[in-house]
């Protein structure tokens, strides 16, 4: 399979959130803004990248019955040198992911991959495959954080560009609906995605 | 020679306890552990399981990551270590616990097991360490916090089991809605109702 079908399986028909509907809390939890999704996509993606290049490397020397362990050690290995490098670096943008940057240790997709594909396949495959599964996710959580600031406050890549204060958008930035960016906001906003992705679906298959 | 946070006084517990069912509900406000949450609620009595079996095993969490925190990370230093020490002492606790349950007390793990190995990676787990230690709490402040939280959960995922439940007997919805959609809309609802606990706050 070339890269550019393994991307769009990744991103697109197989994508690890809307379409496995896994690696749902951070999806809804830290998509109050788009950068605050941005932030939390890459960090989950270099995570995932350099954790599934690790255990691929290491898939023939641990041994199958502490492999889940072996695996949970590597990967919070990487996810505090993220953490931590994240709150040397981007303190604002830690801050405001908070709890949810280490978190990424439980997160499934990240898991998941290290016991469907880097533990049976070779370096550079699995590093591919992170890649892939990484902007998956990423591209789940920006549309949602883009739509979700967009309606809630009105503005986008608000904390970035302007002074912090964002682009304001004409007509939803007069009447925001402060409730997107709350956490009832975060499940809504989800359940229509869902039900668009199914209405296309449906689309496809009838033809 | 172990720098120890103060100890907390009744009325901190309970509004600290308070706080974590109600007002910083972990599924509907805080979005910890929801996989869990949309995985085990179809059926009102699985639910009840899961959110025990939450309660359970994050009372000892909080309590076992209490006493790593502060006996050995922090004396030796290591506090940069915090989330892969939390994270293998929740995977063995997990593991220990269910041995120990198969053991003595088989109708106690008949009901629960199966749940046991979900919550080793249930994100409330290792979040409820990471907070306690983020705001200090004594020892009893920490196991109330895991407790309260658990109930929080408890309570959420009972709630919405049984709203499920109605709602797969009765719904009637366009047809793109159906199935999962449906059901994020109405723990959107669900989260809608619990922001009315936001302005509550302990009077005393």
């Amino acid at each position: 399979m070339n890269f550019k079908e393994q991307l769009k399986a990744g991103v697109i028909l197989n994508n690890p959130v809307f379409i496995q509907t896994i690696g749902l809390c951070p999806a809804l939890a830290t998509t109050t803004s788009l950068s605050n999704a941005i932030g939390m996509g890459a960090a989950a993606t270099v995570v995932l990248v350099c954790s599934n290049v690790v255990i691929s490397l290491l898939r023939r020397i641990i041994p199958d019955k502490v492999r889940i362990a072996a695996f949970i050690t590597i990967i919070a290995t990487f996810v505090t040198m993220i953490d931590l490098m994240m709150q040397a670096y981007l303190p604002d943008l830690a801050a405001s992911l908070g709890l949810f940057l280490p978190l990424i240790v439980v997160n499934c997709i990240i898991l998941g991959r290290a016991e469907a594909f880097a533990s049976k396949n070779k370096v550079l495959p699995s590093a591919l495959d992170g890649i892939v599964m990484g902007l998956g996710f990423t591209f789940a959580l920006v549309l949602m954080g883009f739509f979700r600031e967009l309606f809630g406050a009105g503005t986008i890549l608000s904390g970035y560009v302007n002074a912090g204060k964002g682009i304001a958008v004409p007509f939803f930035n007069a009447n925001p609906a402060v409730m997107m960016i709350l956490p009832a906001g975060g499940f809504l906003m989800m359940g229509f995605i869902f039900a668009v992705i199914q209405k296309v679906m449906a689309g496809k298959e009838g033809k | 020679m172990f720098n120890l946070p103060a100890s907390m006084g009744l009325t901190d517990i309970l509004s600290l306890a308070i706080a974590a069912i109600l007002v910083n509900n972990y599924i509907l406000v805080q979005f910890l552990g929801c996989c869990s949450f949309f995985g085990v609620s179809k059926k009102t009595d699985t639910a009840v399981g899961m959110g025990m079996a939450v309660i359970f095993v994050m009372a000892i969490a909080s309590a076992a990551s209490w006493a790593v925190q502060y006996f050995i990370l922090d004396p030796l230093g290591l506090g940069y270590m915090q989330t892969i020490a939390f994270i293998l002492v929740i995977a063995t606790l997990v593991q220990f616990v269910e041995m120990f349950m198969k053991k003595a007390m088989p109708s106690l793990y008949s009901a629960l097991g199966i749940f046991l190995p979900l919550i080793t990676t249930n994100c409330a787990v290792l979040g409820a360490a990471k907070t306690n230690i983020d705001n200090g709490n004594s020892f009893i402040g920490s196991v109330v916090y895991g407790v309260a939280a658990g109930i929080g959960y408890l309570l959420a995922i009972v709630l919405f089991a049984s709203i499920r439940e109605r709602m797969d007997a009765t719904i009637k919805c366009p047809k793109c809605f159906e199935g999962f959609p449906i059901v994020l809309v109405s723990a959107a609802l669900l989260a809608m109702s619990f922001m009315g606990f936001s302005g509550l706050s302990i009077p005393w």
